[in-house]
């Protein structure tokens, strides 16, 4: 579970997030959603500690990380597996050893385990075969399954996600999608994925936070999100006119 | 400017704070010297023998006077070489090629969010990226120093012998005559310097890029002046200092 309480940041006297609660909890997938330049990147990377906002708290299972002992923190950080928005591959290392690379640095397994080990996790990610491959030589949605890979490697106990399938084609997010939710559930992990895709909304949404101008303004899930009346979620929401045309006739 | 200058210092510090273990550094140490030192080897030797061959053929031109022994010709020949060409036009090269190179791999590196993914990892990624850039710059400069200084004075060999300027035996007698070995010593500490100066700087360019594609390319660029800036004032209280 990670809790995060009234977190505030800006940049340059601006206002990007204002007061930001929530938690996210274990074995579920949960959504922070919001239209692009809403601050839900930066909330991420506050959660990370990429950032440090200046006021709030993240608590992973109750260990606060921004003022917890430096031995806690990496111990925190062991259990994190982040995918960033472009993968954030390696540009001079294989695939494989791009997966590997948390082994090489963090553990002290031995070669043949660590090989086995990133060998079924692109096998999870349904990526057998391609471990020679440059990032260069790779489709984007492959990337992402990569970046997947080398997310899970550690075993996380978190799961981040920063925009999983944007730039990608309907099938291919949706396959992603699916992918993120099957291994939050099968390793019941704690997962957040930031995203503004509907599909996933809808398909994938256990806990839904929305962001608006760096305010959380609604939380739910996918069943209630459809029936909301906060006037900006609405907007965000029905942007879409299939969905607008089902609601009208739900009511 | 006075803020850069202090944000680098602070950068220089977080190089050597907090960081992996000997193996990591190692095997990087050893990409790097690749990277930064033998894929330099090429256009150093080039500008090496072609400035020697350039500097035997200007000043035996421009010393007209019988009075001079042509053996003089080598002699300048020599310590032009061994205390300007092999070191700062060297590294002035070195830093368009390997400042450019650094500050664009960094820069790259930071705007797709791989350094971030490493410091999700808790690893210190100034010190993991940049420090055996820098270890490698000040361990291959040096040597492609002596490389450049040698190949210098053979260019100038060649250029004036194959032309018939100066007889090899007066060129032999000239790089020989009143020899002063601190002098390849002082091509060595200055390589040291500005090998320092290239990496870091150029690094630190990189390092703290923002934005996209465009800055990039921005980076690169001011790596590349700026080092060579930082080159050319090392060089000035350099030669105060050392002669
Ligand atoms: N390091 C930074 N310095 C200054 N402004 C930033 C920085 N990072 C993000 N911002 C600003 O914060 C706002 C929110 O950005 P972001 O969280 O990336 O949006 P999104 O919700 O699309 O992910 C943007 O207006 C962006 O310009
Ligand atoms: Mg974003």
């Amino acid at each position: 579970m990670i809790e995060i309480k009234h977190i505030s940041k800006s940049f340059n006297d601006r206002k990007i997030l204002d007061n930001v609660s929530g938690v996210f909890k274990k074995g579920q997938t949960s959504l922070v959603i919001g239209a692009s330049g809403t601050g839900k990147s930066v909330l991420l990377k506050c959660m990370l500690d990429l950032v440090r906002p200046e006021h709030g708290a993240t608590l992973y299972d109750g260990r606060d990380f921004y003022i917890g002992e430096e031995e806690e923190k990496k111990t925190i950080r062991r259990e994190m597996g982040v995918l960033f928005q472009g993968g954030a591959l390696f540009d001079s290392q294989t695939v494989h050893q791009n997966v590997q690379f948390p082994l090489d640095m963090l553990t002290e397994m031995p070669e043949s385990e660590k090989r086995d080990r990133v060998e079924f996790c692109l096998q999870r990610v349904g990526l057998e075969g391609t471990g020679n491959r440059m990032p260069s030589e790779i489709s984007g949605g492959m990337k992402k399954r990569v970046g997947i890979a080398r997310a899970i490697v550690m075993n996380p106990k978190y799961l981040f996600c920063d925009e999983p399938n944007s730039g990608l084609d309907p099938l291919t997010s949706i396959k992603i999608d699916e992918l993120i939710k099957e291994i939050t559930e099968e390793y019941s992990t704690t997962t957040v994925i930031i995203t503004h895709d509907m599909n996933s909304v809808l398909s994938i949404g256990d806990y839904i936070m929305f962001l608006y101008k760096g305010k959380k303004v609604w939380e739910g899930n996918s069943q209630t999100i459809l029936d909301t009346n906060v006037p900006e979620l609405e907007e965000f929401v029905f942007s879409n006119k299939a969905l607008m045309k089902m609601r009208g006739e739900k009511r | 400017m006075l803020s850069v200058v202090g944000r680098y210092l602070i950068f220089l510090g977080k190089l050597f704070t907090r960081r992996e273990t000997f193996k990591v550094y190692w095997n990087r140490f050893l990409d790097e010297c690749l990277n930064v030192g033998t894929s330099s080897i090429f256009i150093v030797a080039i500008v090496a023998v072609f400035i020697g061959a350039v500097t035997c053929v200007q000043t035996r031109a421009n010393l007209v006077s019988p009075l001079v022994p042509v053996y003089i010709v080598s002699n300048i020949v020599r310590d032009m070489t061994l205390l300007e060409l092999s070191s700062t036009f060297m590294c002035v090269v070195l830093a368009g090629k390997v400042g450019s190179n650094i500050a664009g791999e960094l820069g790259t590196m930071k705007i797709t969010e791989q350094i971030d993914a490493l410091e999700v990892m808790g690893i210190n990624s100034a010190s993991y990226l940049v420090l055996p850039k820098l270890l490698a710059s000040i361990f291959t400069f040096p040597l492609l120093a002596i490389i450049s200084g040698f190949l210098g004075i053979l260019g100038g060999y060649l250029a004036g012998t194959l032309t018939g300027i100066i007889t090899p035996e007066d060129y032999i007698y000239g790089i020989r005559y009143s020899f002063i070995p601190f002098n390849v010593f002082i091509a060595i500490i200055k390589a040291f310097v500005f090998g320092f100066l290239i990496s870091t700087i150029s690094a630190f360019k990189g390092y703290y890029t923002s934005g996209g594609a465009l800055e990039v390319g921005q980076a690169s660029t001011s790596a590349v002046t700026n080092s060579c800036i930082a080159v050319l004032i090392a060089d000035y209280l350099l030669a105060e200092l050392l002669t």
